[in-house]
Order: C-alpha cells, then structure tokens, then sequence
C-alpha cells in the first residue's frame, strides 16, 4: 500500500567534489560575513585590541567553518540513520552532566574542549530537531492527527526541556520547547490543540511562576518594568536603551560608542553586543545585521521547500527556526520587547558554544541541500 | 488511504505561514530600531552624555588685596597638601606609619583618613594633611619610593601677610554656610571659601570672579578617562584700597597695649588713611579654621577683640562734640567770636545744678577760650539757648547720627537726639536739661570713631561733605563732594579754637603739640564718664579714675588735623577707658599725624 523508492533511483550518489560545489556559496558567504562583522566589533569591544576576544573568535570560527563544511560532506543517510542514537547519546550526555555538575563540577554544565566549551544543551537542540524529523518522516498523516502520535514526540522534547530548565537555564529550554511546537505545526497537528495548550498554559502559569528561581522572576518583572530597580536588575536593559537609542541613524562612529567603551553597557561582547554594534554604526548596522540574518533564514525556508525528501525538509525548518529564535530572542532582549534571558547573538557574540551549535546546524542545512535530490524512503525500519 | 500527498502540501503550506510569522516578526525589530535610535534618538542621546559627561568646577584665584602703594594686605598662598590615593598602595598601614615618620599625625587626623578612605572609592584622592612647609613637602618628595600612591597637591589658601594690622577692615574668609550654598555651583565645592566679614564680605562678588568649568568623560565607575572641555572662568579681580600700610601699622602700634579705635581720613577726598580698632586678631587664623581654644579665647577677652570698634563702637563724643555745638551756635548767630559767658563753676537750672569739670570755674570765656579750656558752663549756655533741634542739625550735616556709609556691614548709627526721636523713642517731652547735657557731647548722644573723624574732616576742609571710602575717588567723584551751608568765617573760628586746644600751653592738649618745621596740628579732647557719678561721691569727692577697675574708667577721645593752616589729615581716636582725652588719646593722635606727615601720603 505504500510505494518504495530505492535510494538513488531518481539521482545517483554525488561525489565529494560534486557535492562541494553544490554547496550553496551565497548562504556561506552570508554567515561569513557576520562572523567578520561580530570579530570587528569584538575588536572594538576590547577597545581596539585584537585579545582578549576578536583574535580567539577568529580561530574559532575557523575551526566551527570546518566542522560546518565536514558535516555539510557526509552522507545526508548517516544523519536519517542515527538521528534516533544522537539523541539518546545527547539525553545521557545530559543527564550526565546534569548529575556531575551537582556532584563533582561545581555547578559546571559543560565539558572542556579548550578552545570550546560543549555545552549538552546546545547538542540537544540539534538532536532534537533530527530525532523529530526522523519521527515525522515515518509517521502518516493520520498518526500525526491523532493524540497517540503526538504523544512521543512530546516526550521526547519535554524530557530534556525539563532537564535543562532545572540547570537552571529558561532560555535554552523555551527555544527547545518553542522548536518542538514549530515542528509539531509544520508537520500538521491541528490548530485546536496549540489553542488546547495555550489555554492549558494560562491556567498552569501561575503555578509555573511558582516554581521559577528569584533571579528569573525578577528578570520577567524588571521586562516589564525596567525602572522598577533601575541600579540592579533594570540597569542592564535601561543602559542597552540608553546605548541604542544614542547611536541614532549612523551611530556614533567604530571604537566611539560611549556607553559601551565607558563600560555603561554590561556584557558588550557577549548578550549585548547587538547594542553596542547599533550604538556605533547606528539604526544602519543594525538593520544590515538584521536583513543578513533575513536572508540566511530565508536562505532556510527555500532549501526547506526545495528539498524533495521529508526528513530533510524537516531537519531545515526546525533547525533554521532554531537560528530564528536566537536572532530574534536576543534583538528583541536587547531592545527591551522581551525580558533578559541570557541568549546570545550567534556568530557576533563572543563565545564558542553557540558558534559551534550553530555552524553545526548550518553543515546540517547544507548537507540537506546539497542532497536536496535525494530521495530517502519513508523509515529505515520499515514502518506498518 | 493514501495521504502522503497532504502530508507535503500540510507541510508547504504551515512552512510558508511559519516563515511569513518570522519575517513579521524580524521586521519589527527593524521597526522597534527605529523607534529607539531615530524617534526617541534624543532623548537616548541626552541620557547617554549624561552617564559619560561630569562637569567639574574650577575654583577661581580670589583677587587680591593691595594699599595704596601696592602693598599686599591679601593674596592666595599656596597650599601645599599630601593627598593619598588608596588604590596605588599596597598596603595603607604600612604607607600611612612611613608618612608619620616624616609629618607626625594625630589619631584623630589618621581616623580621619581612614574613614575618608573607606567611604570613597579606591582612586579618590583622600587628603591627609595640607598647609604643609617647604620642608616637608622636600621630604616627603624625598621619601616617594617608600610612600606609594601618596603625591602632592597644590592648592590656594586666603592669606594676609599684615596680619592683626587688616583684620578689622578687611575681615577674612571662611567656610560657605549652608544658606550661602543654594545656587551656585562654585559654592558647592568643598573648601571653597567666602568672605565673611569686613571688605572680603563687602566685595565678595568681585574678589570672587567666575568659576571655571572643566567637563570630564567618566566611565560607568567613575573613573575619569579624559577631559573634553576646559572653561577656564574668570579669576577675581583685585582691590586697592586707599589704606596706607605703614600708616596703619604705626597707629595701631600707638595704642600700645591700649584699647579702642583710630579713624584717619584725607580731609579733602574722604579716603580712609588708616582704620584702627585694637586690639584686634590674626584673620590668618580663620581662614584655615580656627581652634576651639582660640576662638573661645577671642571671645571670652573683655576687651572684644572681634569687634570693630571703629565703626561698631559707640561711644558718648563728650568735649569734642562741643565743636559741632560751637559752630552751631556761630551759624545760628547766638554768638558770635567775641561773646562771652561766665563760668563760675556750675550753673543752676530749675531744681538741678550742672557742673563744669572744673570746679571752680574759668571765669569770663569767648568760644575760642571755651574750646581750648573745653569749659562746660559756656557750652550749657549755648546749648540752653541753641536748643536741641539746631545742635541735632548741624551734627547730622556734620555725618553723625547716621551710617557714614562705609562699606562695612557691621557699620552702626551713632545716635543723635532730638525731640521728635525722644517722643517716639520714650513718649516723654523733650527736656531742657537735655539740652544742656548734649551741648557737651554726654547724655543721649553717641558716635562711632568712623563718625567724629568724618565730622572733624568735614569741619576743617572748609565744610565740604565728604563720606569715608576704602576706594580711591575718581576726579569726578571728587567734584560731586558737595559744599554745605557752613560759613567759612565760622569755620575759622572753631578751628582757631582747635588750635589753642593744643598749641596754647593752657590748652587741655597742651602736651600733645608738634612742631615739625612749622606744621602743627589742631584738635579737641573729650573724656566721657563710663559710670553716673552720684550727688553723694561729688560731695565726698570723686574717686580718681586710676584707683578704679579698668571697665568702669572714663573714654578718652581726641579729634584732630594737621597741618593747622592747610589741614590734608584728619584723626580720631578713642581710647576705651583710657581715662583722659587730653594724657593718654591726644598723643596717640599727635604721633599718628605726625607719621601722616612724615610719609606725606
């Protein structure tokens, strides 16, 4: 009753070569130029010094481009054929460290690989999106439909979420989640249960506030009001603003942003570091940073239509939507429409976990595209 | 049922709506950018300069003080301070016991530091001592290596090299008060000083000039990082006085260990010469704050030195208001130079009788005998027969009774009595036995030095109306000094009686007379009692001035000019309690006008 396509029947295998210059160079050209944009402002984070950061995020992502071009290489199959074993492999490697870090490593949530940090968390957003997919890929419509289908799946996000919101870490867990819902939209689970589960969760909040740390509820509290404590909690976000809205239209110039150079501005070169691009090259930068990431995201949702097989579709949209949500997340934190919840901005902030997470998800995208023409059949388990 | 072709349409279509939700989405951000950088741009802006702009105020140099030839009375000396700054030394035990080895300090002084140390942050300069000599500040230099994050800082501190010689004049400075603070700036600074007293408080905006203003980028901790803006303001500007230095310090020198007040004035422009209340105090002393001990020592003294005696002292003029009578009675024409009164000793009116100081009287007396011997009886009489309202004229006219104008704040009235002032003060009639008492300067009459100088000015310059001044007189200020309605020919008359006064050797001033090559002085005295002398002493005799304590002893006052003929210099002298006008205030006068002479001002 089902129909069986044999791998390669409708294209062949590609070559290495081949598949490197399937590669779509406009995507790698677009992520390249945001990388140099965040190691210039790096550069000027450090008040015109190439250490402590601009010099090291340059090697860095150099070696994240390489791992961004080995996994956009290998065999798009691999990916379908062990999504299942990254995820368990991913789930132990947190509850590991989740253990660990209450036992032996002093609250520490990641694993040391020097140059960068492999943050569990970040993994799982990955093996998340492949683990769905594979999921998704197999089931028929009418599974998808119905409560049983949805209930795996669910679990399969919720388990790690949970895990990750007890680090404690809201931000990476609520992109988890939000990816998670994405994807079950996608795939076509109907409308009336995301109106279910809003409701739920307007009845479930205020018990969920309940159970949220005092640091993330003054967090939520000072987003809503930021003069509320203007010296504590509110200055991060009423000095970004301040930053932000001094920059004007052009800014005030590379190396002359004064909020950020006088140290007005916390956390310049990690959360915050879209303010302090927008404070010295103005509403122009950071309307360029903005449009780039557009067209990379867009770059998303066309390899996403144009890709024949459903598990890559799949692969692209949760992962792209991933992208989106740090994109936006940390502008809009940084911009004061929603609270400070300690995002990054990938590939401009300074840090190795998320650009290693992210350029991974790009290999991934890439990888997808590049064998858009690949057919890959229903399941490798050969579902009823 | 096959529906893996609705699973892909589901798939584009919720895709297209997903990514349409995205692109609203990051297109709000773009407009929420807008908002900020161009729609609220200014506002943010103004913030932004406000975090990283703290204005600092740049203390103006105070204008100094000079005397006529450009002697400095007052000027700014540097202060040499040792500052510390906590977080360029290692260990502040250890720098702060290395800084006592050179300048010891007090436990209080080293609390101090700490505490200061303690509520600034950690590259605050904290001072730990100021006012520091050439010596120790080589020293210190010296010691730097052993003495980490301690420097020296050079500052301005008010200073009056003249000493005890100014300070009445010029007053001092000292620490803003609170209410003083309110508007500017430039007052807000610590340390900064105004004046609080004499001519450092009358010309306060002047010495003052107009503080600078130094804008300075900080960062988010303070810090300053570099300076934008320098404003370097106006620095005060500087006073000359009409003050003669060496003239000063000569007459204050006079008093000896004396108290009261000398007033030297030029005759001509009303110029003050010299302005003496002793004793007096160092302003030095408050200008770096002043110890409980001294301030309390000042206070406590009898002899109030803080006061002003020259300008807040009023005292009965006594014998030497009898000038102001005299030339009274001559303008209204009760006399004239050849009429003549007896004095027999006393002078009976109604039930009461007055006495002259010599009991047994100075027999038949014309104004200018009368002067000279300062006979009582002659100037009851005249005075019975003036009446008070035309003594009360012509002392006015002569500047008594009134602020002279000076611009000193602490300047008092003086009192001259009338009917009018005597109903309204006390609801009683005039009485003519008032009168009497006031045609010898006592009873309700009182000047103040600054005032008997101005009369004796006004009255031997041949009537013209001058008004004391600290401030050369421009020519045209000097035509403005009006005549007043006093006949020279009088004039001469009073002065002709002035100058028996001290040349005549009957003359109560006998002793103080000069003659340097010609030029001699003229003048009055005048003794006024302290205490009443009750019906039962007089008839027991009076007891002698020196068996009694020195607070109950008579004033003694002396006014006087030189040279006789063309008089440049006018001088009057109080000496409190210095028993007689005619021993101890005339030759303090006399050496004064001699020195005034001498210099040739």
């Amino acid at each position: 009753m089902y129909k069986y396509y044999e791998a390669g029947f409708k294209s062949r295998n590609l070559s290495l070569k081949e598949k490197f210059f399937n590669i779509n160079f406009g995507y790698v050209f677009c992520i390249i130029l945001l990388a140099a944009i965040g190691v210039i402002t790096l550069y000027s984070a450090a008040n015109g010094n190439w250490s402590p950061w601009a010099y090291r995020q340059m090697v860095r992502f150099g070696f994240a481009l390489g791992i961004m071009l080995a996994l956009a290489l290998i065999d798009v199959r691999i990916y379908l054929k062990y999504s299942y074993m990254a995820y368990f492999l991913v789930l132990l490697l947190l509850i590991a460290v989740e253990i660990g870090g209450h036992v032996g490593m002093g609250a520490q949530r990641w694993i040391d690989l020097k140059l960068f940090k492999l943050q569990p968390s970040e993994l799982m957003k990955i093996a998340m999106v492949l683990a769905l997919a594979k999921y998704f890929h197999s089931c028929t419509l009418n599974k998808i439909e119905s409560i049983r289908g949805v209930i795996a799946p669910a679990l399969m996000a919720l388990f790690p979420a949970a895990l990750i919101i007890i680090q404690p870490d809201l931000g990476t867990a609520l992109m988890l989640l939000f990816t998670t819902m994405v994807i079950f939209f996608v795939v076509g689970v109907q409308w009336w249960k995301f109106a279910l589960l809003g409701g739920a969760g307007l009845i479930f909040a205020p018990i969920a506030w309940h159970f949220l740390h005092d640091y993330q509820k003054s967090r939520v509290l000072t987003f809503l009001n930021p003069e509320r404590d203007p010296l504590g909690s509110g200055y991060h976000i009423i000095q970004s603003k301040i930053a932000l809205g001094s920059g004007g239209v052009f800014g005030k110039g590379f190396l002359n942003g004064t909020q950020s150079h006088l140290n007005f501005l916390p956390e310049k070169h990690t959360d915050f570091i879209f303010t302090m691009l927008s404070e010295e090259f103005g509403m122009i930068g950071g309307t360029i940073i903005i449009l780039i990431n557009m067209v990379i995201i867009a770059y998303g949702y066309i390899f996403a239509v144009r890709t024949s097989s459903y598990f890559g579709k799949l692969v692209i949209i949760g992962l792209n939507t991933n992208y989106f949500m740090y994109i936006f997340i940390n502008i809009a934190m940084v911009l004061g429409l929603l609270p400070v919840v300690g995002i990054p901005l990938p590939l401009i902030s300074y840090g190795g976990t998320v650009m290693l997470s992210v350029m991974a998800s790009f290999g991934i995208i890439l990888c997808m595209d590049v064998n858009r023409h690949l057919n890959l059949g229903r399941s490798s388990f050969g579902d009823e | 049922m096959n529906r893996d072709n609705d699973k892909g349409k589901i798939l584009l279509r919720r895709t297209m709506i997903v990514a349409v939700g995205a692109f609203v989405l990051l297109l709000m951000l773009i407009f929420r950018l807008y908002y900020l950088q161009v729609y609220q741009g200014d506002k943010y802006k103004v913030l932004a300069d406000e975090n990283r702009i703290s204005s600092r105020v740049m203390v103006p140099p105070r204008g100094s003080v000079y005397d006529r030839n450009g002697v400095v009375l007052a000027t700014n000396e540097q202060n040499f301070q040792a500052l510390i700054i906590a977080e360029q030394t290692p260990d502040l035990e250890e720098t702060l016991n290395g800084f006592k080895k050179i300048i010891p300090l007090s436990n209080d002084e080293e609390n101090k530091i700490k505490r200061d140390i303690y509520n600034n942050k950690k590259f605050v300069p904290v001072k730990i001592k100021d006012n520091l000599t050439w010596e120790e500040v080589s020293s210190l230099l010296l010691n730097a290596p052993y003495l980490p994050g301690v420097f020296i800082n050079e500052g301005l501190n008010r200073t009056y090299p003249q000493g005890d010689y100014t300070a009445h004049f010029l007053g001092y400075v000292g620490a803003v008060s609170e209410e003083d603070a309110k508007n500017d700036p430039l007052l807000m600074v610590p340390g900064f000083k105004v004046g609080k007293s004499g001519l450092e408080k009358t010309y306060e905006q002047d010495l003052r000039g107009q503080a600078g203003d130094i804008k300075l980028e900080v960062n988010a901790y303070g810090r300053v990082m570099k300076e934008i803006e320098r404003d370097k303001g106006i620095p005060g500007e500087d006073l000359h006085l009409t003050i003669d230095s060496r003239l000063q310090k000569f007459a204050q020198d006079a008093f000896g260990t004396e108290s009261g007040a000398a007033v030297v004035l030029d005759v001509h422009s009303g110029e003050i010469l010299a302005f003496v209340s002793v004793p007096s105090f160092d302003p030095n002393l408050f200008t770096t704050g002043i110890s409980h001990k001294d301030w309390n020592a000042l206070l406590e003294n009898e002899r109030h030195p803080l006061t002003n005696k020259a300008v807040s002292g009023q005292y009965s003029p006594g014998s030497t208001f009898k000038i102001v009578v005299a030339l009274a009675a001559l303008e209204a024409g009760i006399i004239d130079e050849n009429t003549v009164f007896d004095c027999t000793g006393s002078m009976p009116l109604g039930n009461h009788v007055f006495h002259c100081w010599r009991h047994w009287g100075h027999g038949k007396q014309n104004v200018v005998e009368a002067l000279k011997n300062s006979c009582d009886i002659f100037f009851y009489e005249v005075a019975l027969q003036l009446g008070i309202e035309k003594i009360a004229a012509m002392a006015r006219m002569l500047g008594m009774g009134h602020k002279t104008g000076i611009t000193l704040d602490n300047e008092r009235d003086g009192l001259i009595p009338d009917s009018a002032w005597k109903i309204e003060r006390y609801g009683e009639k005039w009485q003519q036995g008032e009168s009497v008492i006031a045609g010898i300067g006592q009873g309700y009459v009182l000047s103040t030095p600054l005032q008997l100088a101005v009369m004796i000015s006004r009255v031997v310059n041949g009537g013209y109306g001058i008004t004391p001044s600290f401030m050369k007189l421009s020519l045209k200020e000097k035509g403005k000094i009006k005549k007043l309605p006093i006949s020279r020919k009088n004039i001469n008359i009073v002065k002709k009686g002035m100058f028996e006064v001290v040349n005549n050797k009957k003359g109560t001033a006998a002793g103080a007379a000069f003659d340097l090559d010609g030029v001699k002085m003229g003048g009055k005295t005048g003794t006024t009692q302290v205490r009443r002398i009750t019906m039962e002493e007089r008839e027991s005799g009076v007891m002698k001035d020196e068996d009694l304590p020195w607070r109950l002893r008579n004033h003694a006052l002396f006014v006087g000019y030189a040279p006789q003929n063309n008089p440049h210099y006018a001088v009057a002298v109080v000496v409190e309690h210095g028993s007689s006008g005619s021993g101890v205030a005339a030759p303090i006068a006399s050496k004064i006008l001699q020195e005034a002479l001498r210099l040739n001002i």
